[in-house]
């Protein structure tokens, strides 16, 4: 049996927090880049914009948005795989308040929802879902999740009658009654099957997909293309000021469901899709 | 590019148009949910932490600002959220309000009949916007952290108008491209 110790998750985590804050990814550089060569006036001026930011953001190393978000992990642990130290959830919230501290990052969460709201001062806790899996591995999918975007997304308890028009019309209403509110253009995660819950964690996992990947169904790799097309057709455009760069991209992740159900949830990132996968 | 300066009078808010880009420099004051909250009570009992007449809010909560920088990340946020608390900022003469997305019907001509404006910045450009950022000061709750009320003073703030005192909105005027 293989054995980590928690501390290795929790500097992990340290390091993961910060390395997403101050620049896009390189695939996601590209593709603005490529949208940008397709824009005209507004829209390619706000893509422009963008860019410089990124750049300006790692240049000085200030972040490139204020929101630097709710920390979300999908913790996926090995049956061969043995933990050792400190309980690994306590380790997780470390190293996100360490790393909070020292990048100067935004602290964002307030400890009770309703009553009281008020700022835990040190942006934890983070969102961790755990997983087992099995090999002796330990990965680490980490977001920082805004929430402009965050609060456009959407989950429908849809049924088997709405069928593939059902899911479709919700999918793309969702992204256009979002529009400019979550910072378009976006990246859009759809979680389709399973339960509520489920619906809803597979649309989140989806968007940890870079921009380019395709599921690897054809079927859904047809409908990722077919969306994507719809959502740039609708006009709104960078920042919803025209143009043809809604989204950046969409995934569809799907879990076998219930024969009475189709459930379908749509989760929304904004153009920084702040995410990193690590393997321990 | 248009540049426009506070305070603002009446001449310069009638010279602005949805969808132009313009230059902001002056003093803003920056308030986003927790802020308003209590803004309006204090409102309500006559102690507005801040002269309301002719000012400029900015709906945003900087990151904080590292040490050898002008400023923190300092974009805006979602200004729907603020729609119930906009009207009440409008009657006690605020002129201008700077965030990003839609607006309500009611705060629409709530900005229309004051003769204000609704301001945009582009979302996701924190790190570039709070370079403009000349000094900051809390001026209120700051127990809220990052949702105290500053007030900024900016040189050059690349904003957007989206919506103007004629009706013109941005947003509609995009979808008839």
């Amino acid at each position: 049996m293989r054995t980590i110790n928690t501390q290795a998750i929790k500097q992990a985590v340290f390091e993961a927090c910060q390395s997403i804050q101050f620049r896009y990814s390189k695939p996601m550089e590209e593709a603005i880049k490529n949208y940008m060569d397709q824009e005209m006036g507004v829209g390619k001026a706000i893509l422009k914009v963008l860019l410089d930011n990124s750049e300006l953001a790692s240049n000085q190393h200030i972040p490139m948005c204020q929101d630097t978000g709710m920390v979300v992990i999908f913790l996926k642990l090995g049956q061969q795989l043995h933990l050792e130290g400190d309980y690994v959830i306590d380790m997780i919230n470390e190293g996100v308040k360490e790393a909070y501290d020292v990048a100067y990052l935004r602290k964002s969460i307030v400890k009770d929802p309703l009553l009281e709201r008020v700022n835990t001062n040190d942006n934890t806790p983070a969102v961790v879902h755990i997983e087992m899996t099995n090999d002796d591995r330990c990965e680490i999918l980490l977001s920082a999740k805004g929430f402009g975007s965050e609060n456009m997304s959407k989950l429908a308890m849809l049924t088997p009658a709405h069928g593939l028009k059902g899911v479709e019309e919700f999918v793309l209403n969702t992204v256009f009654t979002a529009g400019p509110n979550a910072c378009p253009p976006m990246v859009v995660g759809v979680g389709i099957g399973g339960t509520m819950d489920q619906a809803a964690l597979l649309a989140k996992e989806a968007l940890f997909n870079e921009v380019g990947d395709r599921n690897p169904d054809e079927r859904y790799a047809n409908l990722e293309r077919d969306w994507l097309e719809k959502i740039n057709a609708s006009g709104i455009g960078p920042q919803g000021l025209g143009g043809k760069t809604t989204a950046i991209d969409l995934f569809i992740k799907t879990a076998p469901t219930h024969i009475a159900g189709l459930p379908v949830a749509v989760n929304i990132n904004c153009h920084m899709t702040r995410h990193v996968h690590i393997t321990l | 590019m248009k540049t426009i300066q506070t305070p603002l009078n009446i001449e310069e808010i009638k010279s602005l148009h949805a969808k132009d880009f313009i230059m902001f420099s002056g003093t803003l004051y920056t308030a986003r949910d927790a802020a308003h909250i209590r803004l309006i009570k204090d409102i309500e009992n006559n102690t507005p932490p801040f002269d309301l007449e002719g000012a400029v809010i900015y709906y945003v909560g900087p990151s904080p600002t590292p040490p050898g920088q002008k400023f923190g990340s300092a974009g805006p946020t979602t200004s729907s959220r603020m729609d119930v608390f906009t009207p009440t900022l409008l009657d006690h003469g605020v002129k201008a309000i700077i965030g990003k997305g839609y607006r309500s019907k009611t705060v629409l001509e709530a900005f229309k009949s004051h003769q204000a404006v609704y301001l945009l910045a582009i979302g996701g450009s924190g790190a570039y916007l709070g370079q403009c950022v000349e000094s900051s000061e809390v001026i209120a709750y700051e127990d809220l952290g990052p949702e105290s009320i500053k007030k900024l003073v900016v040189k050059d703030l690349p904003l957007i108008v989206g919506y103007d005192i004629y009706g013109e909105d941005a947003y509609v005027y995009a979808q008839t491209l």
